[in-house]
């Protein structure tokens, strides 16, 4: 009989797909590297000066970020899908949403946080004002979150498609467009000098309903997908 | 001899196809159930069903003399399936994958080195297991059964990729889970080599929609 708690299990799922990541460390690095490659050609394409590329750097950090977000997204469930691991998933006695919570949180921390910390060697590549480079920031740590865990979303429900990458992207980037917009609405308020709040505060309300909603979706993908 | 499962009229229907209708079942306390037919004929499915991945048509899975949808969490901590896929991490090693395995199943005390040794597979701990055989992959999955303390095994094709010792191996851990009390449920091509009360065989066939059921 298996006795162990929802916790128990619930660290148990995380630390092995981080173990599994940090095998697969190209997997983690390279989304990364397409951000900051994508940044580099713009300078390149639009020209250096810095009354260009400050204007539109948030755009262009926040688009190469949710791009990011889709490269190998389509990998969050499939290997657990091939292997067998999605359905001892679903025949964990732990409740399902709750381990989807769990994967979403080491999608985050291995994609999402690396961006956070990230974004000031992309804001001094394109010449974001020095004040907005906090807002930035905190709308990529708010932001982020809801990336992995709508990328979760459309990963469950592509999983058992054979080929379900260019499906994913179709389907998840027009649910990025609201974030897009209060992102680069927060960073362009602290460059006209009034308070980011606003939109920073709507941004993390977003976070926390998506949170809170995705792992549900996420776990009904699944029970489909094992069918 | 209790019973701790019975299947109630299950009817499946996949792709279009009746895989079988109106089938009743039941395994009682140190029981073995074999179920047989040819490919294709519904006995993956019927043991998915009945481990609770896949919702019947009609009909009701019951344990313990409870409905599954009564109690799922004591359906998914007394059943242990496993199914074609070894749920085996490839990118990790025997030893690790046998580590978060044991977790996962509640089984914090065994030591996974000994779990090894068990399943013949020391001295290959620290390789990934992309790299190791079919058939070792199938032991590192099979390595549960060893510390598993769940009353319903339900095992698809367990003996695929075994070597004959590897074969020999699980049928002494069948005898043990059998007179601890424990129930199997299998399905193999392979003869069993258990005879007399304990073994029941079931064979879903199609050739006249007929079901056969001993």
């Amino acid at each position: 009989m298996n006795k162990a708690s929802s916790w128990q299990l619930l660290s148990a799922v995380m630390r092995r797909d981080l173990a599994v990541a940090l095998r697969r460390r190209s997997d983690v690095i390279n989304p990364l590297l397409f951000v900051v490659i994508v940044v580099t050609l713009f300078p390149l394409a639009v020209g250096p000066g810095p009354d260009v590329l400050g204007r539109i750097a948030t755009g262009v950090i926040w688009v190469a970020a949710l791009l990011s977000s889709l490269l190998g997204s389509e990998r969050l469930f499939r290997d657990d899908f091939l292997d067998g691991n999605l359905e001892q998933l679903v025949l964990s006695p732990a409740p399902l949403p709750f381990l989807a919570l769990g994967k979403i949180v080491v999608h985050w921390l291995l994609s999402g946080l690396p961006l956070v910390i990230l974004a000031p060697v992309c804001a001094l590549l394109l010449k974001l004002p020095f004040e907005a480079w906090g807002t930035l920031m905190l709308t990529l740590l708010v932001g982020t979150p809801m990336l992995s865990a709508m990328t979760a979303v459309g990963a469950a429900l592509t999983v058992s498609l054979g080929r379900g990458g260019a499906l994913l992207s179709l389907l998840l980037l027009p649910l990025f467009i609201p974030l897009l917009i209060f992102a680069a609405a927060a960073v362009e308020s602290t460059l006209v000098g009034t308070s980011a709040y606003g939109q920073v505060l709507l941004l993390a309300g977003l976070m926390l309903l998506t949170l809170t909603l995705a792992p549900l979706a996420v776990a009904a993908a699944i029970r489909v997908s094992v069918n | 001899m209790s019973v701790v499962i019975e299947a109630k009229q299950l009817t499946s229907v996949r792709a279009g196809r009746t895989l079988f209708s109106a089938l009743s079942l039941q395994l009682g306390a140190g029981e073995i159930l074999h179920v047989e037919g040819p490919n294709g004929a519904g006995k993956s499915t019927l043991l998915r069903i009945i481990a609770g991945l896949l919702q019947p048509l009609e009909g009701e899975v019951w344990l313990f003399g409870q409905p599954q949808q009564h109690d799922p969490e004591l359906w998914q901590r007394q059943t242990l399936f496993i199914g074609h896929k070894p749920a085996v991490k490839a990118e990790l090693t025997a030893l690790e994958n046998l580590h978060f395995q044991t977790q996962l199943d509640g089984a914090n005390n065994v030591d996974a080195w000994q779990l090894l040794e068990t399943v013949g597979l020391l001295g290959l701990e620290d390789i990934p297991a992309q790299q190791l055989s079919a058939g070792q992959q199938r032991r590192i999955a099979l390595a549960r059964l060893w510390y598993s303390q769940a009353k319903l095994w339900i095992l698809d094709e367990p003996f695929t990729a075994l070597d004959t010792y590897g074969i020999e191996l699980l049928h002494q851990r069948f005898q043990q889970h059998l007179e601890n009390g424990g129930s199997l449920l299998l399905t193999s091509h392979q003869p069993l080599t258990w005879s007399g009360e304990r073994l029941q065989k079931i064979r879903i066939e199609h050739n006249d929609e007929e079901l056969v059921y001993e």
